[in-house]
């Protein structure tokens, strides 16, 4: 699907315009994550409504996690979540095995510690989306090794 | 799952949606972070141009253009192939001058700005779509044309219609792009 080219493309840009922007001193270094988290999570807010439009009600927080897993995963990335593990506690841990916004790089440990720049946007996209569907969450992620990522979703109780 | 699939075209509708989405994040983001709408338009523009540069590389894989003849064709090309095949649009293209190096792309409707309803206060002169202007000046430059694109009319200004104004810019060795007797 053509789209897709165009939004990996924005996206890259997006990561690398906030740290050149960062490097030449406008904006504190600690800043960008938080820039491209946030413009995640208001996106991730408008995709969740378009999406559940036409949806049935979610029975409980663990089919809203499901939903997140197979239907909004295979629209925004064209596949599912490989691994959800729960303890049922209110800590997910999303585990993707081929993250479509990391495949592009070389999957050896030359750029893991860069990794986590490209993770930013999409942890955003995860709060903004719950959000949206009434659920208060922080989501982190992390890379072990390349292409596989995890996402920590902390649902926080009100 | 006790859930139904949704339909196909549905999710690639949201698909779109995404990419648009996005687009108006950083948009906003960029209105929060520079004052001047000409820093907004300047660094869209370069971050365009950077996606055109890679994104020329998609287009030509993905469709079998071959080897255009005439600046017209080129700009065929960009609106009936690479705009339907990445924003689902077909501009229409019109000629503005008699030397034929100066084209214009006439959106009516512009699925980048899809979700605006206007521009905010204070920021009249922002070009939302600058991102598209860059796209088409880096891909060009990468297949070995230098143009100048500008938006020389836009909808979120008050025009009628989106026009996206190419002018391709005199080679200096022009000899190589005209056709052999």
């Amino acid at each position: 699907m053509a789209d897709e080219a165009l939004f990996l493309l924005l996206h890259n840009e997006m990561v690398a315009g906030v740290y050149k922007s960062a490097e030449q001193g406008e904006v504190e270094n600690g800043r960008c994550i938080t820039k491209l988290e946030n413009m995640g999570f208001r996106v991730g807010q408008g995709l969740i409504e378009r999406f559940t439009k036409d949806t049935a009600r979610f029975k409980d927080e663990l089919d809203i996690m499901k939903f997140i897993c197979k239907d909004f995963w295979t629209t925004v990335f064209k596949k599912q979540i490989d691994n959800l593990r729960t303890n049922h506690q209110g800590i997910y841990v999303l585990q993707d095995n081929k993250f479509r916004l990391l495949t592009q790089m070389s999957a050896g440990k030359q750029y893991l510690e860069h990794a986590s720049k490209y993770l930013a946007f999409t942890c955003g996209l995860i709060r903004g989306g719950l959000s949206n569907l009434g659920i208060k969450s922080i989501v982190t992620a992390e890379v072990s090794s390349m292409p596989a990522c995890k996402f920590q979703v902390m649902i926080q109780k009100l | 799952m006790s859930r139904p699939v949704p339909r196909r075209p549905e999710y690639q509708k949201i698909n779109k949606d995404l990419f648009v989405l996005t687009y108006g994040a950083l948009v906003a983001q960029l209105c929060k972070d520079y004052e001047k709408d000409e820093d907004v338009n300047k660094y869209l523009d370069k971050m365009g141009y950077g996606i055109g540069t890679r994104l020329v590389e998609d287009f030509l894989a993905r469709s079998c253009v071959r080897r255009c003849h005439s600046y017209s064709e080129i700009t065929d090309i960009i609106a009936q192939v690479a705009f339907k095949m990445y924003l689902g649009v077909t501009p229409s293209v019109t000629c503005n001058n008699a030397s034929r190096n100066e084209f214009s792309l006439i959106l009516d409707k512009n699925p980048l700005s899809e979700f605006v309803e206007e521009l905010p206060a204070g920021r009249s002169s922002l070009c939302y779509c600058n991102l598209l202007c860059g796209i088409i000046r880096g891909a060009l430059e990468m297949v070995h044309l230098a143009a100048d694109v500008t938006f020389l009319q836009d909808r979120l200004k008050g025009d009628s219609v989106t026009e996206i104004g190419i002018t391709f810019l005199k080679q200096p060795n022009e000899k190589k792009y005209r056709r052999r007797k």
